[in-house]
């Protein structure tokens, strides 16, 4: 009896060190500008090719700017960092989707839509949030600058084994209640390290009527909680979501595929090193108040009092709460905001912008709000123009930019200036993520699209379809 | 990766706790593309003046204070996960550092690295400042195979703890990927055994 994880691990040993940790093999390597040219300088110094060039792929997301994808970079480090990018893809003989190409995106939209994420793969990327590409029931996670150097020259990399950890939603989420509610809820409730050794896999009723996106979403954000990833089982779902996806199986090919993805869940009777059970009824739309993902509370609750922090985490806590600009006890609904940011690895893709512009529509964004709309990929946001929601989102008086990471790590131009408060769909509050002295506030798209609109925290009225 | 067997050298003293990755390296230097260089900026706040001038107090611009092991206080390397700490030490130069206390995550990048990262007991730890204090060219003499640590002026040895598999690569001269890379066969095997292939 074995857990998924347990079964996806096992099936990628390919040997185990006397006295030292697991050589396993990786089915997915992705890779960005930022942390792999200190990677590829090393097999350059080493004289080495990569290994499996085919089963490596490298987009630009980090550094860029999202307008005028067209023009060159300014920023010269950011430039330097993207054409190292490039002429590395070129000199390794390496799939590189950079700027102008269409399936540039995010490296965690990227590899998903393409069908490039698969069921029972090991996928990494010197990114923390390849988290992200567990809701296929892979293991994913983020490594290193020299393990990502070991993954290019050997298609294997060195790791002692994650316990593992079930965290299981008994029941159905409300109506207006989202992925992203139920990560920062779940994130609230374990803290911020409540995980931390663990691989997580999530299961129960709730989580099996979750779309593709919407696992996406919640397993971006196991590592917020301290996990080194998260995963959900495949299913029907998952099967569909796929089908037909470029890098898809396709034929004779794809019913074997299925067959062996059918295998992968965890045997009844399979014992996790820990298990958490939720009522996922319970949940609420939720946002963060402080600055770290763990300080989540429901829209409509109050922020801790100082007396029930414990004593350990009061000096952070007051700490945090001065950088906000929050009291301990107050509410935050009502409160003015300056920006909003829709976007990121953790809440681009085109579900998102669907449900925002569903609120949007006939509505008018707040004259003083500074909004940011950045698809996740090239893709979401041609999706988005096919569906037509650009004018819906337009007629409310909002703009779409163009892909990129943007203003969740702010590496670009994208910053929200010191002091100003930004409700952003992204998945780090941390202080000055989001530029110097910047205040963020996270939360779902529909949250994000009531801000918006109100100018202000305020719940959102929900008369949605579904 | 250079082996590692024996070490006899002069050493620097670093007496302060907490030492954490953004003081080893600020994150101004995180956009480079290149492992190298990072020396030349290793604990560059405290090193430089705003202008780039050397503060002449600053344990490494002393020439009184010279070798290959970097002796620190407790707690050191916490913080961000950032490598590049442990390329910026590794690339100035020294092979040891010594601590009473490591963060685990610098621990292992400096390993990766083949910077040879030493726990001393606190009493050892506080005679080796007391040793240089006295003489500069005190030295020490790290012995990896046996695992031991001596501070040559008083004569006293300590053993350390060290992980067999990271133990072998040291002595070896090989990282993580000219092991992975001398496993090659078994990659390949692996890869044509496989109970299901993408
Ligand atoms: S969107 Fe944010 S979290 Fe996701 S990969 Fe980019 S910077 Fe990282």
């Amino acid at each position: 009896m074995k857990t998924l994880f347990d079964k996806i691990w096992d099936a990628h040993v390919v040997a185990t060190v006397k006295d030292g940790p697991t050589q396993l093999y990786i089915d997915r390597h992705l890779c960005h500008e930022v942390t792999s040219p200190q990677a590829f300088a090393g097999l350059r110094k080493r004289g080495l090719q990569v290994f499996r060039p085919q089963q490596t792929t490298l987009t630009a997301d980090h550094n860029i700017p999202t307008m005028g994808q067209d023009r060159p970079i300014r920023d010269e480090i950011s430039r330097f960092q993207v054409d190292t990018l490039a002429r590395n893809a070129r000199d390794f003989g390496l799939t590189y989707y950079g700027l102008g190409n269409p399936k540039n995106g995010i490296v965690h939209v990227v590899g998903p839509e393409n069908g490039y994420t698969q069921p029972g793969m090991t996928i990494v990327c010197g990114d923390s949030h390849t988290s992200t590409h567990g809701a296929f029931g892979a293991i994913a996670f983020g490594i290193g600058t020299s393990e990502v150097e070991m993954v290019l020259a050997s298609q294997c990399i060195l790791q002692t084994r994650p316990k593992t950890m079930r965290i299981h939603f008994e029941g159905k989420l409300n109506d207006g209640v989202f992925a992203k509610d139920v990560a920062l809820y779940t994130i609230s409730q374990l803290t911020t390290g409540g995980a931390t050794g663990y691989f997580v896999e999530y299961t129960g009723e709730a989580i099996r009527a979750l779309s593709m996106e919407a696992r996406m979403t919640l397993c971006n954000l196991s590592i917020e909680m301290g996990a080194r990833g998260g995963l959900i089982a495949p299913d029907e779902t998952t099967f569909a979501y796929l089908k037909g996806r470029e890098f898809a199986p396709k034929g004779d090919r794809w019913e074997k595929a299925l067959a062996y993805w059918k295998t992968l869940k965890t045997d009844e009777g399979a014992t996790f090193d820990k298990e958490i059970i939720f009522d996922a009824s319970s949940i609420k739309p939720m946002i963060t108040y402080g600055t770290n993902p763990g300080m989540g509370i429901p829209i409509d609750g109050s922020i801790p009092e100082l007396e029930d922090v414990d004593d350990a985490g009061k000096i952070s806590f007051e700490k945090s709460l001065n950088y906000m600009g929050f009291k301990p006890g107050e509410k935050l609904e009502g409160k003015p905001i300056d920006y909003i940011f829709l976007g990121s690895c953790t809440n681009g893709r085109i579900e998102d912008f669907r449900l925002f512009a569903e609120y949007v529509k006939g509505k008018k964004k707040a004259d003083h709000v500074i909004a940011w709309l950045v698809p996740g990929s090239w893709q979401v946001r041609k999706q988005i123009e096919e569906e037509g929601l650009d004018k819906i989102l337009q007629e409310a008086g909002f703009e779409l930019r163009q892909p990129g990471c943007s203003a969740c790590l702010a590496m670009n131009d994208d910053k929200i200036p010191a002091g100003k408060y930004a409700v952003s769909t992204s998945n780090r509050n941390f202080q000055g993520r989001q530029g110097p002295g910047a205040r963020t506030i996270l939360a779902g798209p529909l949250v994000a699209a009531a801000a918006a609109v109100a100018g202000k925290i305020s719940q959102p009225e929900i008369q949605l379809a579904n | 990766m250079e082996k590692f067997q024996t070490l006899t050298s002069t050493y620097v003293p670093l007496p302060i706790e907490n030492v954490d990755t953004d003081q080893i390296i600020p994150a101004r230097f995180l956009k480079a593309t290149t492992r190298e260089g990072f020396g030349d900026n290793l604990f560059a706040d405290w090193r430089y003046e705003k202008s780039g001038e050397p503060k002449a107090d600053f344990v490494l611009n002393d020439p009184t204070y010279s070798g290959e092991i970097l002796v620190a206080g407790k707690n050191f390397g916490s913080g961000s996960s950032r490598e590049h700490a442990a390329w910026a030490i590794a690339g100035y130069g020294f092979k040891v550092v010594v601590s009473s206390f490591f963060a685990d995550i610098f621990r292992n990048n400096a390993l990766n690295n083949g910077l040879l990262p030493i726990v001393v007991s606190e009493t050892f730890l506080t005679a080796l400042f007391n040793s240089v204090q006295a003489n500069p060219k005190a030295t020490l003499t790290v012995n990896l195979e046996e695992q031991t640590i001596r501070n040559n002026e008083n004569g006293k040895t300590e053993s350390f703890e060290i992980n067999p598999y990271k133990k072998e690569c040291l002595l070896k001269g090989l990282d993580d990927i000219d092991f992975l890379l001398s496993n090659k066969d078994k990659i390949i095997a692996y890869e044509q055994n496989r109970a299901f292939v993408y």
